[in-house]
């Protein structure tokens, strides 16, 4: 599906970036107009920029992929990215901001005044920004992939690029105002299309989604194997084209698929009929529409094991993003951090809404990714589908422009946000060189570990990063701002045993194929046995060394607690309630 | 599943090299003869008490070094008083600490180190006798340092008042500590009180030509200056956000306009990412004020001053530039040495120290100047520190 519009869309979005980042929003003013009191950032731009960063490659195109595939389980994923934000509005938002830190090693130095807890926190927080970054890398070369026919490396290469050379020269280093444009542009390029679809599945007549059969091909259907696969034929179904099946080169002729497992070689380019119910890829459970429909139909092991563990990861994972926390500094005070992240669950919730329908109309219009198992391009490929000519390819351009925007502006967020951590806590080299050596290797090591990865859904491995977090920086700081009797030891205990156990789980399923163990979904989907395990050994580590509570422990409960107009926390009124 | 393997197993050697290299570079010479072995002992004893003491006799840091300075002198007790308490009791024996002020006081009188036979009534008590030894800062008896034992030797009596020699000598630091510190506040507070009565005079004098021709402007600017000089009269609180000191500058700027017209342009251009970061007190705004010194001075054209605030990662970096006469850069090294000179103002080198002692020497000032060229300053401050933002 090459498309000249798709891709002068990405070009535009890439260069729109490079562009904004080193020539900035500058607005100048002279004092006759300028008053600092209205100058802090207002809740609702700040709210629009945390969307802006927020919105990834797995929401982008991740979602909607995984529903296309394994039906309505996956809603979880939206949920959960929505959810996470109500944890952090009523649990840490507020005290995180009357913290003053502006990291997560910043928290915990601060809260538990030691260089160990902080080192901890920076290992982790490294880690799990670079697996989130690796989807995002892997979401863009899928992405170019589908719209050009360039090699899976050149997407993840082109955004690594942007990203580094674009935080290096100090552009998008968390320029409010862009990001907050970005939120925008990913709702406008992922709504716009969704409602010509929407209208073109009414005239095309609103046809059953839940039909007790195979999806099936709606017009003879060319489709190219990019690398060798395993298919699983639903019936017998006769197929036209060049390539190798079963170890047999064929021709441009004709052969029957029968029943079963095939095996088709990569570069293989063959024509499926009109009417034939689609293959499935072998690592997919063959689901009709009907029972895909269905919950706990996505064919892992335990499926309600799996849904709950999603849920604890990303409902606990999102306030232990690197990125995240970065933007409530900016929010003036703990209120103004409360009705941000109230204005972030509405704009999410309203984001969210769009990919879903995306993934349920790819069951009817693009069933073919059903077999290739590209099912993340269903949001790139169905505007093409849907609609003929030059509405159908301005609208795919339009949606692969939103894609790469979401990459590029997640990958910004996380580049910076590393790059700080390693600068600051891993290789100790301060100054504009230090932090210009620390963002070259926070983009180059996501964009080498895409080249041993295996290739699993991007919302899959978002789902990972978000474990880790919830295993090991959430117990930190839910208990670090809600506990007293936390100690440095516990902190660091339950860091590494919520943590350490997450990772190991994540690296497994990410780079080993997954086979069909019966401990296979404990790995995929971890967190619902490291996050009380991260939890439960900090506490009980914590009440086991009482000796090792950090002083002054109440005093900082009190700055984490106590509302700022108050002057409570030792650096009295801030002048503007002294006039008051 | 072989490729994690590989993986794993390169991590786990990669990291045993680490650590045995970073072992390797920590291992300490083994110690070859018994004197060289007892003075490592002795001097890394005294050592470990040294940080305790420097934050003078208050409770806690007291009890952290009483531990160390008992092994020092191998006693079953020892006790740090002040003038009127006793601030410290390490080892046996506690009931002890209720009559150790009656010894100490003798010692207040006399200035000597002296040894009173306690007695004790309990059986297991191993104290039997006191060797009470002054603390003497400047020559006044600050506290003292007693040595409880079963017995008073001689030998006993010289390690104490060695030790307590050695500690007072410690105390005597910690003391210069504080008036390094006071200095530092003094000059804050002069820099507070240090309003010129040139601005208050040119100021009122401004306000006064706008009452008649323009009335409003008049109230906002007499507003101005209320804010301005309660701001920078403030006495609480060493640290402010760069939002409040911008908007004191803010108020500084409209007053100077009022006076200089037309001739003073300002561009200020200030990344709203940084507005909330910590920075010391009236940091930015002698800077401004010297901008505006050196830009206006002995020039008929305007003159030009820009404030930028940008946004740096961890960092915020804030720029004050002005086209004005400069400065002679040899003159401003001496200022920032700290050889006040009243032409630079009391401010630049007061604020230099401040950011340095704050943030660490790579965060002093940094001045682009040179005579007749204008003056370009920069500060950078990072946006979390654990000794500001810290709890």
């Amino acid at each position: 599906m090459t498309s000249g519009y798709a891709i002068v869309a990405v070009l535009v979005v890439a260069l729109g970036t490079i562009l904004v980042g080193t020539y900035g929003l500058r607005v100048s003013r002279t004092t006759s107009d300028f008053y600092v009191a209205s100058r802090t950032v207002s809740p609702w731009w700040n709210a629009s920029a945390i969307g802006g960063e927020y919105l990834s490659a797995a929401s982008f195109v991740g979602i909607a992929g995984l529903i296309f595939a394994y039906g309505p389980d996956m809603l979880w994923f939206p949920v959960g990215y929505t959810a996470g934000y109500l944890v952090l509005l009523t649990m840490v938002a507020a005290p995180l901001r009357r913290s003053g830190a502006y990291t997560l090693p910043d928290f915990a130095e601060a809260r538990f005044r030691s260089r160990v807890v902080r080192a901890v926190a920076s290992i982790l927080a490294l880690a799990i920004g670079w697996l989130y970054l690796l989807p995002q890398l892997e979401g863009a070369g899928l992405t170019l992939n589908t719209v050009t026919g360039a090699p899976d490396w050149v997407g993840a290469l082109i955004v690594t690029l942007v990203v580094t050379v674009n935080v290096m020269s100090g552009g998008m280093r968390s320029i409010t105002f862009v990001q907050a444009f970005q939120y925008w542009l990913k709702l406008t390029a992922i709504t716009v299309p969704i409602v010509f679809l929407i209208v073109v599945w009414q005239v095309h007549g609103a046809e059953s989604m839940t039909k007790p059969e195979f999806p099936a091909f709606r017009q003879d259907t060319k489709v190219t194997f990019g690398h060798q696969t395993t298919i699983h034929a639903e019936q017998s179904i006769f197929v036209k084209g060049s390539g190798e099946i079963d170890g047999l080169r064929i021709e441009d002729a004709g052969l029957v698929l029968t029943n079963g497992y095939h095996r088709i070689g990569q570069g293989s380019e063959f024509t499926f009929p009109q009417g034939g119910a689609v293959p499935h890829v072998s690592t997919m459970d063959h689901n009709t529409n009907a029972t895909w429909a269905l919950p706990e139909s996505s064919g892992q092991k335990f499926p309600l094991y799996g849904v709950y563990s999603l849920i604890i990861a990303t409902f606990l994972g999102t306030m232990g993003l690197p990125h995240v926390i970065v933007r409530f500094y900016t929010n003036p005070n703990g209120t103004a951090a409360r009705r941000t992240t109230l204005i972030v669950l509405g704009l999410l919730s309203v984001f969210y809404l769009m990919p879903p329908l995306y993934g349920a109309l790819g069951r009817l219009y693009t069933p073919e990714l059903l077999m290739t198992g590209q099912t993340d391009a269903v949001v790139l490929v169905l505007p093409t589908r849907m609609i003929d000519g030059i509405g159908g390819q301005l609208l795919g351009a339009l949606v692969a422009g939103g894609a790469f925007a979401a990459f590029l502006s997640t990958s910004s967020g996380l580049v910076v946000s590393l790059a700080g951590v390693l600068s600051q806590d891993v290789l100790r080299l301060g100054g504009v060189r230090g932090f210009r050596i620390s963002t070259v290797l926070a983009g180059v090591v996501p964009l080498a570990m895409t080249f041993v990865s295996t290739g699993m859904p991007v919302a899959d491995m978002v789902g990972l990063a978000f474990a880790v977090a919830a295993s090991s920086l959430c117990p930190l700081l839910m208990l670090g701002i809600w506990s007293t009797r936390i100690t440095t030891v516990g902190a660091i205990a339950g860091m590494l045993a919520g943590g350490v156990p997450a990772l190991t789980a994540g690296l497994v399923t990410m780079f080993s194929d997954a086979d069909d163990s019966w401990y296979e979904v404990l790995l995929s989907r971890p967190a619902a046995w490291t996050v009380p395990l991260g939890f439960a050994v900090m506490y009980v580590v914590s009440l086991l060394t009482p000796r090792h509570v950090p002083p002054g422990v109440q005093r900082a409960m009190v700055k984490l607690h106590a509302p700022e107009n108050l002057g409570l926390d030792g650096s009295g009124p801030s002048s503007a309630d002294e006039r008051s | 599943m072989q490729d994690f393997l590989t993986a794993a197993a390169i991590l786990i050697v990669g990291g045993a090299a680490v650590l045995v290299l970073w072992r390797g570079t920590r291992n300490r010479q083994s110690l070859s003869t018994e004197a060289q072995r007892v003075t490592y002992e002795t001097l890394h004893t005294a050592w470990s008490a040294a940080p305790p003491l420097r934050a003078g006799l208050v409770p806690d840091a007291a009890k952290k070094s009483a531990r160390h300075l008992r092994t020092l002198l191998d006693t079953p007790a020892l006790a740090l008083t002040d003038e009127t308490e006793v601030v410290a009791w390490e080892g046996v024996s506690e009931h002890h600490a209720a009559e150790a002020m009656t010894q100490a006081e003798d010692v207040f009188l006399t200035g000597r180190t002296q040894a009173f036979d306690i007695g004790c009534t309990e059986p297991n008590c191993p104290i039997n006798c006191a060797v009470v030894a002054p603390l003497t800062v400047e020559g006044r008896v600050v506290g003292t340092l007693a040595a409880y034992s079963r017995e008073a030797s001689a030998g006993l009596v010289r390690a104490t008042n060695q030790v307590a020699r050695w500690a007072a000598g410690q105390l005597e630091l910690a003391e210069l500590d504080r008036s390094r510190t006071r200095l530092v506040e003094a000059e804050v507070r002069a820099l507070r009180a240090q309003i010129s009565p040139h601005f208050i005079y040119n100021s009122l004098s401004a306000i006064a030509s706008y009452v008649r021709t323009n009335p409003e402007r008049a109230r906002t600017l007499l507003l101005d200056f209320a804010d301005f000089t309660r701001y920078s009269f403030r006495r609480h609180g060493d640290f402010t956000t760069l939002a409040e000191e911008l908007r004191s500058i803010d108020q500084y700027l409209a007053l100077e306009r009022a006076r200089f017209g037309e001739r003073l342009k300002v561009t200020l251009q200030v990344a709203p990412e940084v507005l909330p970061v910590t920075v010391p007190f009236l940091c930015l705004q002698p800077l401004v004020e010297n901008a505006v010194r050196h830009g206006m001075e002995g020039k008929v054209e305007p003159g030009h001053i820009q404030i930028y605030a940008n946004d740096g990662g961890a960092e915020a970096q804030i720029t004050i530039e002005d086209d004005g006469i400069g400065m002679d850069p040899e003159k401003l090294r001496r200022t920032l040495a700290g050889q006040v000179d009243e032409s630079a103002g009391i401010g630049l080198g007061n604020i230099d120290e401040r950011l340095r002692r704050v943030y660490g020497d790579e965060y002093g000032l940094v001045v682009e100047t040179a005579c007749g060229l204008g003056t370009k300053i920069t500060v950078r401050v990072p946006k979390y520190h654990a000794g500001i933002n810290g709890m």
